[in-house]
């Protein structure tokens, strides 16, 4: 039971930065714009989390940083899709390209340094409980933020309503212009949104899962996250089911490796990859399904005059 | 109450076609602002921006040797960019072309050492072939789950990309690995049958970039004259026209895709038998995904991809005499073409649309 906990703690960990980014890239998506600038944004996050919380000392800083330098990236994107007009799909392109760049430039400096862990939230006699305590309650703030960004963003989309607003935009941008919704407005906080969210998960790898700086050590998360979004078929509730499905690929593959099977590592390494691609064919099979639950404004230009 | 708009605000009119002076400016414009934006970030590292300038654009290309080796690097972005552009003219979004040139160089250096030292004449060719046919069969899986499942070709590919970069990790520190090579993670170097003939002493400059330029002058031929270049321009413009035109959408997501893919694996196969000359873990520095810069600059014409993949090439070049020179690190290069892209989709909303500048609700002089 002992080892099963810690190995369930370990799925915790390797799941918070995919829901934090699929949570805001949902959103984003919900309101017509497809970013596929995840994985940009989520390194840009990692690598100004980390640098921040080493100069100042401050996780809570750092963190902010991580979420601003994402939200700095999303910003970057909206003036170019949505006040330039620019293919979203090129544009987002550029987004990942450039910020694996820059923070290979940022982060040159603080390679190979040490960080503090995020600390847990301890909870007087409840994370002192045999396996559920260190499982339920053990713990940092990060985690239990990127649990209850979930509940948040159901509410959100689904009873407030902006988020009426975020999904009518999202749905038909110009029948919602014509009702007088703010669409270009709109979809710039939806952005910036997802690029602080995105952030946030960049900041957790950095901060928490693995704290210390490498090169590029997103390594393809922000790609899955986006693919998250397609199998949650746009719905946060699932979104929450198959990021923890991830995180418990992702580690299951690391047990495997250290209990000694005669699978060489790289095959077990490629499991998340293609447990992707498996659950993507698993979700678009049914075409009908899946362009009911796809935004119908998703990746098109917004132009009010045309 | 009257709203009193303050001063002239610019809005964007749409061109009722795209403006053809445009198309060839905005590539030009994106350069000179990123290189403007590049010297602010150099002097913000505390660096003399024309001296680094210089060191990067023009330094890497003053020496014949460096011209060989602007053409070394650019033969690998141009043909991935070429084989990328064919998907794009038809909204097929493949971004794996990195994994099909890490599989082109799998399936090329795995003909390469399986012939071992025997100094056949067949054994190049029978590796250009490997090569091609490796890219074509690792696009074939997007293609695939594309048509047949309606799965996003953007995560497919690039997902796929990640599984033949471990796909080479596990063979050349597993049953490929060199047994005289010091336990390093790398193949038995090539038997010189097996490597690219070099066309100029003293230069890496191998029969790749020929062949290059003869598959673009091709690729543009079949672009501009030939009945599927034809359709990928429709399909990609309106796909509703294609539709009643009778074109199978699922047919050109097969061609393109298998293109891009051969295309990539012949540029991965270039790379191990020519520069490198074996296996191992690394063969690329992203050629495959700095490709698709390479594409977009080059305006996805074969012609315009030929400039773009020159320039492209020559920021990889400066970004190494950086490194050395000035201690500044490689991922400059990156950070330079990633401008590079955000400035050219930013301008590029002047081929579609041009600014008017209205001067509403003030009043008008008369002349």
């Amino acid at each position: 039971m002992e080892v099963l906990a810690a190995v369930l703690i370990t799925v915790v960990g390797a799941a918070t930065p995919l829901l934090f980014a699929a949570v805001g890239e949902l959103v984003v998506e919900k309101s017509g714009v497809l970013n596929l600038g995840v994985e940009g944004m989520m390194v840009l996050g990692a690598v100004g989390a980390f640098a921040v919380t080493l100069t100042t000392g401050s996780a809570t800083i750092g963190i902010l940083a991580g979420a601003a330098a994402g939200a700095a990236m999303a910003l970057v994107f909206a003036l170019l899709t949505l006040t330039l007009l620019a293919n979203q799909v090129a544009s987002g392109l550029a987004l990942t390209i450039f910020g694996i760049g820059a923070s290979a430039l940022i982060g040159r400096s603080f390679v190979g340094m040490p960080v503090d862990r995020l600390p847990q939230l301890d909870l007087p006699g409840l994370s002192g409980l045999a396996i559920v305590g260190p499982l339920l309650f053990g713990h940092d703030a990060l985690v239990y933020l990127s649990i209850l960004s979930i509940p948040a963003t159901i509410w959100f989309l689904e009873r407030s309503r902006a988020g009426l607003v975020l999904r009518s935009i999202g749905e038909n941008h110009q029948a919602a212009h014509a009702l007088g919704h703010p669409v270009i407005m709109v979809r710039y906080l939806a952005l910036l949104f997802g690029g602080a969210m995105a952030g946030l998960g960049g900041a957790y790898l950095s901060l928490a899962y693995t704290p210390m700086w490498a090169e590029n050590m997103t390594a393809g998360r922000g790609w899955i996250a986006l693919a998250l979004v397609v199998f949650a078929t746009w719905r946060p509730g699932r979104l929450l089911l198959g990021a923890y499905l991830f995180g418990g690929i992702t580690v299951a593959q690391l047990h495997v490796q250290g209990f000694g099977f005669a699978i060489p590592a790289q095959f077990l390494s490629m499991l998340p990859y293609l447990a992707t691609i498996a659950a993507l064919v698993a979700i678009s099979a049914d075409g009908t399904r899946a362009r009911l639950n796809a935004p119908a404004s998703l990746g098109r230009i917004f132009h009010p005059e045309t | 109450m009257m709203r009193v708009e303050s001063g002239v605000r610019p809005r964007l009119e749409a061109r009722i076609g795209t403006s053809r002076t445009m198309v060839y400016l905005t590539p030009v414009l994106a350069v000179i602002l990123t290189m403007a934006c590049g010297s602010i970030l150099f002097a913000a590292l505390g660096h003399h921006p024309p001296a680094v300038l210089s060191a990067f654009f023009i330094q890497p290309i003053s020496s014949v040797y460096g011209l060989a080796e602007l053409t070394v690097k650019a033969t690998p972005l141009v043909l991935c960019a070429i084989g990328l552009s064919f998907g794009f003219r038809a909204n097929v979004w493949n971004i794996g072309a990195e994994g099909q040139l890490t599989l082109g160089a799998i399936a090329g250096g795995g003909v390469a050492l399986w012939a071992g030292d025997d100094a056949a004449a067949w054994v190049l060719p029978a590796m250009i072939l490997a090569g091609l046919l490796g890219g074509a069969a690792w696009a074939a899986i997007p293609a695939f789950l594309k048509t047949r499942f309606n799965a996003n070709e953007i995560l497919t590919s690039l997902m796929l990309t990640y599984v033949a970069i471990l796909l080479l990790s596990y063979l050349v520190h597993g049953p490929w690995k060199d047994p005289d090579g010091y336990s390093f993670p790398q193949s038995r170097m090539f038997a010189d049958s097996a490597l690219l003939p070099l066309l100029s002493t003293g230069t890496r400059l191998h029969l790749g970039a020929p062949i290059t330029l003869f598959l673009a002058l091709g690729a543009w031929w079949v672009m501009a004259r030939m009945f599927i270049g034809f359709q990928i321009k429709v399909v990609g413009l309106t796909p509703a026209a294609a539709g009643l035109a009778g074109f199978s959408v699922k047919r050109l997501i097969w061609v393109t895709l298998l293109t891009g893919g051969a295309l990539s694996g012949l540029a991965g196969l270039f790379e191990v038998a020519g520069p490198i000359g074996q296996l191992q873990p690394t063969i690329s520095p992203g050629y495959g995904f700095t490709a698709i810069i390479v594409a977009f600059l080059g305006r996805l014409h074969p012609l315009g991809i030929l400039v773009a993949g020159l320039f492209i090439a020559l920021s990889y070049l400066g970004g190494e005499t950086v490194q050395i020179q000035l201690g500044l690190p490689l991922a400059v290069s990156g950070v330079f073409q990633g401008m590079l892209l955000f400035f050219l989709l930013a301008s590029d909303v002047l081929v579609r649309y041009r600014i008017r500048w209205d001067r509403a609700a003030l009043p008008q002089e008369a002349g």
